[in-house]
């Protein structure tokens, strides 16, 4: 791994740069800068002479949508094969060819139509409330993901790997369920109070990093991954104090976070969709006004895009990565409210989940972009939702879902790869969103 | 930045210039020495003892079991820890660098001062030395494979994250193969390929697609976990013939394993650990004194210079990033057929992570990441063992050590770290 | 072994880098290729040496056409090449580095067969006089013996024929002779060798024959006898000196005042400035001149302290500079056009506008508390671009999309946009197309009209004819004479070109 050691003045060579690991979007290289091409034809003139199709075929929004696609149909293959009725069908395939294909086509329509009736709308289910159910389940799922991809997308447009998401998150659920059961504060404090517990343990876990990196110089992504443990392993000993525990019980569960620290519910009881889903809508506005309109946003993305230039400009690069990490990590803290404040209520060594490196997955589907953020969240969330239906329904793991996600995001990552798959043409130049 | 660099008028290039001596080092493990001390040493009462067993029935000579005074072996301890900080801030004023050796003996005598506080004053249990060390070996294993495997991907330029994904498949691949044959050692040979085939995803992503490679790693990782409990939940759980839990029984060799304290810990082991010590030979070998070794460092270290040499730089990391996948998958098979226990989810358990931090504390070369990850398979088994005996000190801390002990490398806390120079920048002609 | 080349042609889009050149090289002679930065002699090596594909022409050895597909072939027919930027492995030996391609190996595990890589540069060490330690660690050499294992790389695959490209670029003068005398061995061995340079006493002590390229196209070839008035004038040539209307300076108090300022490489310890002293008044240009790597770029970012200084001061009206932040020495009044557009001037993802204000962002009436005003910022670029005449689409056009010249003229509009005591440009006008050339030359003037004191650094003589009310030359991290525009070009570019220095330093 890299380890910078040029001491106090970490300033990354250009990878090989050790500036080898921080490009600022984590994407493949954009296709290089036509800067020496005097008479540069440009992108308005040159769209005028494009037809409206090739524009659709050249867009990154259809590599998007044709990644979706291709991980759905391994996806499919994998449930397929998996099918014990279809391996069955496919042991005399010759002999009767049409009842493995049936089997196949089971198999396959009871995965995908419960993937939809846990994630979009249940239409077997008895009334209205019941129907819409799986929709606000994907919200509700997909809140945590928007604060957490909302933190890793800004570090990764200024040019930092938080791997960190998971441990930030652990931290600022442990404080902010603390202050939820152990403190009892009037109502409309307590929960404010307990969301911004959340939101300082994880700035706190991620202030380390940054901190490192700016003094010393050490990689973010190698940091982070080990607090990712040495956060698990914290809290798992927290839940051993009795501070932590329930009374009367020796199990590593807090007790429950009081009423007045939960996040109320936005539709009522039949719902478990809750208030945080708002404030995480509001967080991703709050971090696009931040990006793309404040002066420290503009800071982050010169310092994420060339660090050279933003240097030679005056910016001050290092406090710029402590205070993206800072940012990074109160948001991924938020997202540990979520379970802590709305869902579950409690804090134990799995409420964290997979949800850190599910929030990696956001952020990267979502181009390190608040609405794409979002969308991604709401994508995956739907796709978590729908795991007990894809369960109970068609009698397959959840973990067919994280393999979709892993899929998706390492198609979104190669874009090229996608494009050959389904031969669709390439850009004359890929356009990247205007910083 | 010139790299025409300009002469002065002076003869040699030896202009006098304000260095900055790095202190880092010094304060970091200063730090650790002194709590040391503090704890452990000064922590531990007076007039008590700790036994630490070391033989057993079968050696050649049954060795006693050897009682210390704690509080002077733990402050003992504490004050050669003490002493290799005096070392490091020596060198430090001389701005040079300390060996990979230093951390190593550091840690070890750390821990070992952590023991004798630990079993101080127990008059009915002992520390068992050599059981100690049997685990300590056993449990670094992965971690030697995944660090050796991370060692030779990031040696020739690729960064490798996905080690634990490698560790994983190749724990499933070893068990599901390893149970439809019905032997235990023809898991040995699948586990590698499933450890290559994620390998080579990897390495083709990286230098096909310039996706950057961190990126890639934690994926995979995830796409590994992901396809590996799904066949599990299904596949296997409707056919418990295919992950059985089979062994490969211990096999002591004849005179060497009755060697006392060592040999049991060394030569009563299964084949992964006696393969295990021939790949850490034949790569610390290979690496630095074949053609193979010296054209993959080169070319992550300067593939420009190994371009106009005409070695072919991105064929080079491929292929040994996929053998690099191979050795961690082979890694894997630790948990499944070396461990007798059949596959479950996630049994890797971030073990791969663990290997990374080995490769780093190692400074990227095999005796280093073999050093290294034996630490950490010490601190691994002591917190087994110190939860065995109950111990004051929870057992998650200890399980924290191998983490707080990378972050204090990467941070130039434990002596100069300097990784090949062109990892995981891609070679684009 | 014979090298010819002919007619080679070489294009990187639009622009030739080289046009049409003739080389013939006769195995035991020594043929230098002279020209100025930029001329085109290092892609004409890479041409040759198999890195890039010509577009036109042929490279024949001994009369027969050949066809390099990489640096491989080129070395296997014999050609060898030491490049001016090393290509060693720092951590590898220096018997790593020399077998590093064509390894002997030995024994059943084909292991290296070190010993016998030692014997090689021993051999070839000893036969040249060079005292290379084969085990020695390349990063601790200093960077004249690093050039010499260079050398005995391209030696130890037989190498008929030795392209050095600026081999005494980085080397002491006694490094230098060394150097020499190697090459004059080389020549009567029967090696052809190729030296690419732009110093002319070199040229003179030891080419057998001298071609002159200049922009790309051979302009004349020479006999060593030539004098060093003749050869200079060739490479600078006698172009129509680009006039710039302007008026007589009228400078006024001293506004920078630099004092021993002193900046040494971290890593080979080298003192890239050594006690540059000057002053520079309000209302006045002070061209820098000098070849590339004398010293020039660090000054420059010295002043500002984008490189930290180890002694020395700098004083802007009377305001200390040294050790501040970029920032801090911004705010002070100080305009900086960095050499390296692309890596220090501007954000390439970033829109047109937002570059416009990349050191501005944070001030009135860009943004107010914190926040950036997207309807100020989009007028001022407006304004901007039109007074800059920067040609883009749009000023939210990706500041990346634009040609070279629109891109130093964004860098200049943002520059110039504020109130500056001191305008430091590097190479203001490289790469850029003549039309560009002439709007930057006014914009500088004009600062200076205004009194800004401005501190232009140019390896272009044209340049710096055109613009400098006073000239210091640069060499070797020293200023080797201030001189005013009167002095004549052969005068100059024998300073540029270490003449002038060399007799100094070597009485």
């Amino acid at each position: 791994m890299s380890g910078e050691e040029k001491g106090g003045a970490a300033e990354e060579r250009t990878p090989n740069e050790p500036e080898a690991a921080s490009p600022a979007d984590p994407e493949t290289a954009p296709e290089p800068p036509r800067a020496d091409a005097p008479g540069d034809p440009g992108a308005d003139s040159g769209s005028r002479s494009r037809t409206v199709l090739r524009e659709i075929l050249e867009s990154s929004t259809l590599v998007v949508i044709m990644a979706i696609v291709a991980s759905l149909a391994i996806g499919g293959l994998l449930i397929v094969f998996a099918d014990e009725d279809v391996r069955e069908a496919a042991t005399y395939f010759f002999s009767r060819p049409a009842d493995t294909f049936q089997a196949m086509g089971d198999a396959l329509g009871g995965a995908y139509s419960a993937m939809f009736s846990g994630a979009v709308l249940n239409f077997n289910a008895n009334d209205f409330s019941g129907v819409i159910k799986p929709f606000t389940q994907t919200l509700t799922q997909a809140t945590p993901l928007i604060f957490a991809g909302l933190g890793l997308g800004i570090g990764f447009r200024a040019g930092l790997f938080n791997i960190g998401a998971q441990g930030q998150l652990l931290i600022g659920a442990t404080l902010g369920a603390y202050v939820g059961f152990a403190w009892h504060l009037p109502w409309g404090i307590h929960l404010l109070v307990a969301i911004v517990g959340c939101a300082l343990g994880g700035a706190i876990w991620g202030f380390i990093p940054g901190f490192l990196k700016a003094r010393t110089g050490a990689h973010e992504v190698i940091v982070t991954i080990m607090l990712n443990y040495i956060a698990l392993n914290l809290v798992a000993w927290l839940l051993t104090l009795d501070a932590f525990q329930r009374e009367g019980s020796d199990n590593p569960i807090t007790p429950i976070v009081d009423e007045t620290a939960q996040y109320p519910l936005l539709l009522g009881s039949d719902f478990n969709l809750h208030w945080g889903f708002v404030l995480a809508l509001a967080c991703a506005a709050g971090v696009w006004w931040l990006m793309e309109r404040s002066t420290l946003g503009f800071e982050f993305r010169a310092v994420g895009a060339n660090p050279h230039a933003a240097r030679t400009a005056g910016m001050n690069v290092t406090k710029a990565y402590i205070l993206v990490m800072v940012i990074a990590g109160a948001l991924a803290g938020l997202a540990g409210s979520a379970p802590v404040l709305g869902t579950e209520k409690v804090l134990t060594t799995a409420t964290a989940g997979s949800l850190g490196f599910d929030a990696i997955t956001v952020a990267l589907l979502g181009r390190s972009r608040p609405l794409g953020t979002v969308m991604a969240a709401i994508l995956f969330g739907g796709l978590r939702a729908s795991g007990p239906t894809l369960q109970v329904q068609a009698g397959l793991p959840v973990d067919i879902v994280f393999v979709i996600q892993a899929l998706i995001v390492l198609f979104i990552a190669a874009p090229p790869l996608v494009r050959s798959i389904f031969r669709l043409p390439a850009p004359a130049h890929e356009k990247e969103v205007a910083a | 930045m010139s790299t025409t660099a300009v002469e002065t008028s002076s003869a040699a290039a030896g202009a006098e210039a304000p260095r900055t001596k790095s202190w880092k080092s010094t304060i970091g493990l200063g730090v650790v020495a002194l709590l040391s001390l503090l704890f452990f040493g000064f922590g531990t009462p007076t007039g008590v003892q700790t036994t630490f067993t070391i033989a057993r029935s079968s050696d050649f000579i049954e060795l006693p079991s050897v009682t210390v005074p704690s509080r002077a072996a733990a402050v003992g301890l504490s004050i050669v820890a003490l002493l290799l900080v005096a070392w490091v801030a020596y060198r430090a004023n001389q701005y040079r660098k300390v060996g990979i050796w230093l951390p190593i003996v550091f840690g070890m005598a750390i821990m070992g001062a952590l023991l004798t506080w630990a079993g101080a004053d127990r008059s009915t249990t002992t520390i068992q030395l050599t059981g100690l060390l049997t685990s300590a070996l056993f449990l670094a294993v992965p971690l030697v494979f995944g660090s050796l495997a991370g060692t030779l991907c990031e040696r020739s330029g690729i960064i490798n994250i996905a080690i634990e994904g490698q560790l994983l498949a190749g724990a499933f691949l070893a068990a599901l193969v390893a149970s439809a044959v019905g032997n235990a050692y023809v898991g040995l040979i699948a586990a590698p390929i499933a450890g290559a085939l994620v390998g080579w995803l990897l390495a083709v992503f990286s230098t096909r697609y310039w996706v950057n490679q961190i990126v890639v790693g934690v994926v995979l990782n995830l796409l590994v976990l992901g396809l590996t409990s799904f066949f599990f939940s299904t596949v296997m759980s409707d056919n418990p013939n295919l992950n059985q839990p089979l062994n490969m029984p211990d096999i002591a060799i004849p005179v060497l394993s009755s060697i006392p304290v060592i040999g049991p810990v060394l030569f009563d082991q299964n084949l992964l650990v006696y393969i295990m010590y021939a790949v850490v030979v034949i790569i610390q070998i290979m690496l630095f004194r074949s053609r193979w070794g010296l054209r993959m460092r080169s070319v992550g270290e300067h593939p420009k210079a190994a371009d106009t040499v005409g070695i072919k730089v991105n064929r080079t990391r491929v292929r040994n990033t996929v053998l690099g996948g191979a050795i961690a998958g082979l890694g894997g098979a630790f948990f499944t057929v070396a461990s007798g226990l059949a596959f479950g989810k996630d049994m890797s358990a971030g073990k791969g992570y663990i290997a990374l931090a080995a490769m780093i504390l190692g400074r990227w070369s095999p005796k280093g990441a073999l050093a290294a990850a034996l630490l950490f398979g010490f601190a691994d088994a002591l917190q087994q063992q110190l939860g065995v005996i109950g111990s004051p000190i929870p057992s998650q801390f200890l399980l924290m050590l191998p983490y707080l002990a990378t972050i204090f490398a990467v941070a130039g806390l434990v002596g100069h770290s300097r990784p090949p120079a062109a990892e995981g920048i891609p070679y684009k002609k | 072994m014979k090298l010819e080349l002919r007619k080679i042609t070489k294009k990187f889009g639009d622009f030739t880098a080289n046009d049409q050149i003739d080389l013939v090289v006769e195995s035991g002679t020594v043929h230098a290729l002279l020209g100025e930065n930029g001329a085109g002699k290092s892609t004409l090596m890479n041409v040759l040496f198999g890195l890039y594909d010509a577009d036109g022409g042929e490279i024949l050895l001994d009369d027969e056409t050949r066809v390099f597909a990489g640096p491989g072939d080129a070395m296997a027919a014999g050609i060898g090449m030491v490049h001016q930027h090393f290509m060693l492995v720092p951590v590898f030996t220096v018997a790593e580095n020399v077998m590093l391609g064509h390894e002997q190996v030995r024994g059943p595990a084909k292991l290296l067969d070190l010993e016998a890589a030692r014997e090689k540069v021993r051999e070839i060490s000893d036969r040249f006089g060079f005292h290379v330690d084969p085990d020695a660690m390349v990063e601790d050499l200093s960077v004249g013996a690093q050039q010499r294992v260079e050398i005995i790389k391209a030696l130890s695959r037989d190498a008929r024929v030795l392209i050095l490209d600026e081999p005494t670029a980085v080397l002491t003068p006694q490094e230098t002779d060394e150097l020499l005398e190697i090459v004059g061995q080389l020549r009567d061995s029967g090696t052809a060798v190729v030296l690419i340079t732009h110093k002319l006493r070199e040229v003179k002590a030891i080419a057998d024959t001298i071609t002159v390229i200049r922009r790309g196209k051979v302009v004349g070839t020479a006999e060593p006898t030539a004098s060093q008035e003749e050869l200079a004038s060739l490479m600078v040539g006698r172009d129509v000196s680009m006039t710039v209307d302007k008026d007589d300076a009228t400078p006024g108090e001293p506004m920078l005042r630099v004092e021993n300022l002193t900046v040494i490489d971290e890593d080979t310890r080298i003192k890239l400035l050594d006690g540059v002293s000057f002053e520079v008044r309000g209302g006045e240009i002070l061209a820098v001149a000098g070849v590339q790597g004398n010293g020039q770029t660090e000054l420059a970012e010295a002043i500002l302290g984008v490189v930290d200084a180890v002694e020395g001061s700098v004083t802007l009206d009377g305001t200390e500079l040294m050790g501040r932040s970029i920032r801090d020495n911004l705010d002070a009044g100080i305009g900086f056009v960095p050499e390296d557009r692309t890596e220090d001037g501007v954000v390439a993802s970033f829109t047109v506008a937002n570059n416009l204000i990349l050191d501005l962002y944070d001030r009135e009436p860009y943004s107010k508390r914190g926040a950036i005003d997207p309807g100020v910022v989009s007028r001022n670029a407006e304004e901007q671009v039109e007074k800059f005449d920067v040609r883009t689409t749009s000023t939210e056009a990706l500041t990346g999309s634009l040609s070279g010249g629109n891109q130093q003229k964004v860098v200049l509009a943002r520059e110039l946009a504020r109130d500056l005591k001191l305008l430091i440009a590097s190479q203001p006008t490289r790469g850029l197309d003549v039309g560009s050339i002439e709007f930057v030359h006014k914009r500088i003037i004009e600062e200076r009209d205004k009194g800004v004191a401005v501190v232009i650094v140019s390896s272009e003589l044209d340049e710096v004819y055109a613009l400098a009310d006073r000239i210091a030359v640069m060499y070797h991290g020293r200023i080797v004479d201030i001189v005013s525009p009167d002095t004549d070009r052969d005068t100059m570019g024998l300073m540029m070109a270490g003449a002038h220095g060399d007799e100094e330093e070597a009485a």
